[in-house]
């Protein structure tokens, strides 16, 4: 297992956000994350990237337990990418510089072999006259690959992505869901929130169900959202195709 | 097809011509007579022959124009030195202040002394104690009291100048820090590339204002007793029994002022406009 996450507690004041949640992820698979909006999605992200601190159980990536207090979280937060819901691109910097800044900074590779690395990715995106733009010039669906290319291009055993597509339109939901696939076919483990079905269908291996804390539900896609055991999931998706997003 | 504009559009920019003519007209109508007034007002007073006579001295302002530029010079190179020094210090003590963790504690409660103090403390008797009382310890090496008095302004406005710095680190979204973070980035690389960068910016013109309020305060090294243009204004003025010199000081200090208040003001606008701009 690529990352494994056990027992894992999660509380602010006294609302219990993720209780005893556990879920394994193999090494180039894609883990789809659905749930109600509050079931706790982006808080696991977040302690899995270490950003929030646990309050019980264990979380393994690579088979070392990162959630060990005595571990550098700095070099654990290098192997593994992750993209905010509201994206959090520097806005003091060029799309060029948000994306460059930690292959030079932190992985202390060369200026102009980064930037061209990055050139590349933004070209494959059709983001290239974007470069020395500042992201509040772009649109949401502009910023949104900025900021999955900026956790890319640090080269990440794992990729985290939070709710990349909520804030685009369908056609933009098309672009980032052939980026992930692209991404997929190239080997790349990813964990993924996201409220729409039709995306986590079309690139998930498997769709975990958030609940009360906890997985209540996971498996392939087809079974999950067509064919629910549990009633919960099952309430959870009529709910969704009642609002059309299925 | 070329793009030509429509009747209506047309129609519009004529009219928002005649609007701009209209209202620089009504400024500058609205200009001249308020001027009028004021100088009315001024020149007619019934005291306004005295006033002139030991205010705006001609004879006087040229015999003593050259001691107060002597002594002018002093107050220009204590605020090029001072206001680096004070921007500098202010910065520091304010990342002290928000450094974390226990290492950190004995130096976060210093800073914070600091500030607390010297930001309470009237500029005047930090001159004082700094100018005569470090003197008084009659210690190896004391250095001048044109040093002392310049370390003293050095350390109040630093401790201004820290409170600024420190509003625009805590103003700076915490969504920054994490989206830093995840990147890779320790702690103080995210404080240097991410956090400082946009508080800088965000708190630039207050840090001006201080500048500006330094650049006066310069003048307060009279009272160590050095020959500074407010000291030299104020022998011109016991010799000549006129207060001229004191005005030919004042518009040495307005002159000096000016470039540095209008790029402020200029600065101030522009950050008002960026910050319209992004929402
Ligand atoms: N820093 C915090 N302090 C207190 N409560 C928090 C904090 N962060 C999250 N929560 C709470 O934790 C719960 C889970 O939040 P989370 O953001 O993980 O939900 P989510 O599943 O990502 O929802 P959405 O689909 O709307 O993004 C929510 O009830 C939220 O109010
Ligand atoms: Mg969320």
């Amino acid at each position: 297992m690529l990352l494994s996450c056990t027992d894992v507690r999660k509380v602010f004041g006294d609302h219990v956000v993720l209780d005893d949640l556990s879920l394994d992820v193999a090494e180039h698979e894609v883990v789809a994350l659905i749930g109600a909006s509050g079931s706790g999605k982006s808080t696991l992200l977040r302690c899995v990237n270490l950003l929030a601190e646990i309050d019980d159980g264990t979380i393994r990536l690579d088979g070392e337990e990162i959630t060990d207090p005595r571990i550098n979280a700095d070099l654990v937060r290098r192997k593994i990418g992750l993209v905010f819901q509201s994206y959090n691109l520097f806005p003091h910097m060029t799309v060029l510089d948000n994306i460059t800044l930690a292959p030079t900074r932190v992985h202390r590779r060369a200026a102009d072999e980064t930037r061209a690395q990055a050139m590349t990715w933004l070209e494959r995106l059709g983001l290239a006259d974007k470069a020395r733009t500042y992201p509040d010039r772009l649109s949401g669906g502009q910023q949104q690959r900025v900021a999955i290319v900026r956790a890319l291009v640090n080269s990440p055993r794992l990729l985290l992505l939070d709710e990349v597509t909520s804030a685009l339109d369908p056609e933009l939901v098309g672009e980032v869901l052939t980026m992930i696939r692209d991404l997929k076919s190239e080997g790349m483990t990813m964990v993924l929130a996201t409220h729409e079905m039709g995306f986590a269908k079309q690139v998930a291996d498997r769709v975990a169900f958030l609940h009360a804390g906890k997985v209540l539900e996971q498996g392939p896609p087809e079974q999950v959202l067509g064919d629910p055991t549990e009633p919960r999931t099952r309430q959870f998706l009529s709910r969704i195709i009642e609002a059309g997003r299925l | 097809m070329t793009y030509a504009p429509s009747e209506r559009q047309q129609e519009r920019i004529a009219f928002r011509r005649r609007q701009a003519i209209r209202s620089v007209l009504l400024a500058a109508g609205s200009t001249v007579v308020v001027g009028v007034l004021l100088t009315v007002a001024v020149t007619g007073s019934p005291g306004w022959p005295r006033v002139k006579r030991s205010f705006f001295d001609l004879d006087t302002a040229t015999k003593y124009l050259p001691d107060v530029l002597e002594g002018f010079w002093l107050n220009v190179r204590l605020f090029v030195v001072c206001a680096p020094l004070a921007l500098v210090l202010g910065l520091l003590i304010a990342i002290l202040r928000t450094s974390r963790g226990p290492v950190a504690f004995p130096v976060r409660v210093l800073a914070g002394g600091y500030t607390y103090t010297f930001r309470g403390l009237p500029l005047i008797i930090t001159i004082y104690l700094f100018a005569f009382g470090i003197p008084g310890l009659r210690l190896q090496g004391t250095p001048d009291v044109v040093v002392l008095g310049a370390a003293a302004i050095v350390v109040t406005y630093g401790a201004y100048l820290a409170e600024v710095f420190r509003a625009g680190i805590e103003s700076v979204h915490p969504s920054q820090v994490a989206a830093a973070r995840s990147l890779g980035l320790t702690r103080r690389q995210a404080m240097r590339h991410v956090v400082l960068p946009q508080a800088v910016r965000r708190v630039t013109p207050a840090l001006l204002n201080d500048v500006v309020a330094l650049q006066k305060d310069v003048g307060l090294i009279s009272l160590a007793g050095s020959i500074d243009a407010i000291r030299a204004a104020q022998i011109g003025a016991a010799q000549s029994a006129n207060f001229t010199p004191y005005v030919v000081a004042a518009v040495l200090f307005i002159l000096l002022a000016l470039p540095l208040i209008a790029i402020t003001d200029r600065v101030t606008l522009n950050a008002v406009r960026a910050q319209n701009a992004g929402a």
